[in-house]
């Protein structure tokens, strides 16, 4: 019983990640890595005013490519939902960090300098 | 008496009413996904203490600035295109390592070893590079508590007085170093960890077994190596 289900869950997964998928993934990753360097080497240098949305740009590329390697690389897409709850709620713990010292250093300019 | 079952005495088949795996994972999977979310926190730390000492400094040594070399090749003008290079190589290692998985869904032995030892050699060829890009700051003068001379310094600073560019330079070598050489360390161990597999593969251990399932535990491993390299790439190199 435990084996049979073992092989139906193989077999989804199998569907799921076929190399056509993964060279698509790949693709996607490459495509984006492309797209920062592009900002950082040629739009930036040549309008220099545009650096200030570049870092946010940076950072919404760098959490899709996150995403794709998350999903569909390491197939979290394709677990259980509990699985998937359980590995992407405690990130909240990082996003309260991020929010504390980055409130906090703004103080801590006044003290260094 | 009657024989209808009330409702709080039927059998209850949900995922999470015992007697079955409510993830449909493998012990060891799960517990390699909770191992990577710890690490998610460690890296998470170390990245986000870089990000406020950055924010709390009025100036910082530009990127593009410090990072022009190719090693071998020039040696200024060139920015980005060596971590570039790096960055190409540890995706592309990504994608031989999800291949060595699917292969492993099909019970492809030698497709497996064939993957896995691309992968191992994507690995090597990282680590060769970030030998090469830390030989080359150490060579500038950059290390743990040591920058280059001030006026070297001044080329990767717009503004700032010699004090604090000696102060910030200090704080970018010292967490560069050690973010850098905790993700090289993490790439490190994956390559022994690959090698190990392979080397189990080559042998039938999972061909006996009949599942290839501790490839996708070091396949998500080193993908998670792959995820880290993702974010250091953006703060160290593009922000």
């Amino acid at each position: 019983m435990s084996a049979e289900s073992h092989e139906v869950h193989h077999d989804g997964e199998h569907e799921s990640m076929s190399k056509k998928r993964i060279w698509q993934v790949a693709g996607i990753l490459t495509f984006i890595t492309c797209i920062e360097f592009i900002i950082a080497l040629a739009i930036v240098p040549s309008h220099p005013e545009l650096l200030k949305y570049a870092n946010p740009v940076y950072i919404v590329l760098t959490l899709f490519k996150a995403f794709y390697i998350v999903a569909y690389f390491m197939h979290l897409k394709f677990e259980k939902m509990g699985l998937i709850l359980s590995l992407v709620i405690p990130i909240i713990f990082i996003i309260g960090l991020i929010l504390v010292l980055t409130n906090e250093s703004h103080h801590w300019v006044d003290l260094r300098f | 008496m009657s024989t209808t079952v009330s409702q709080i005495d039927e059998v209850k088949t949900s995922p999470w009413s015992g007697g079955r795996s409510p993830f449909n994972v493998e012990y060891g999977k799960i517990m390699m996904w909770f191992f990577l979310l710890s690490d998610a926190f460690t890296f998470s730390s170390l990245l986000i203490a870089y990000g406020s000492l950055r924010f709390s400094a009025s100036v910082w040594p530009g990127a593009d600035k410090v990072f022009q070399s190719v090693p071998g090749l020039v040696d200024h003008g060139a920015p980005l295109v060596f971590v570039g290079l790096m960055t190409f190589i540890l995706i592309a290692s990504s994608v031989t390592m999800v291949l060595a998985v699917e292969a492993g869904h099909r019970n492809a032995k030698s497709e497996v070893v064939g993957w896995m030892i691309a992968t191992v050699i994507g690995g090597l060829m990282f680590l060769g590079c970030q030998a090469l890009e830390w030989g080359h700051l150490h060579h500038e003068g950059f290390w743990w508590g040591s920058v280059p001379p001030a006026e070297e310094l001044k080329k990767l600073f717009t503004g700032g007085t010699e004090a604090v560019q000696h102060m910030t330079s200090q704080e970018f070598a010292n967490l560069f170093f050690t973010i850098t050489g905790f993700h090289g360390f993490h790439v490190f161990t994956g390559v022994i960890i690959n090698i190990i597999i392979t080397v189990n593969v080559l042998m039938g251990t999972y061909e006996k077994r009949g599942s290839y399932l501790m490839v996708e535990k070091v396949g998500l491993y080193w993908h998670f190596v792959d995820l880290v390299w993702v974010f250091v790439f953006t703060f160290f190199y593009l922000v």
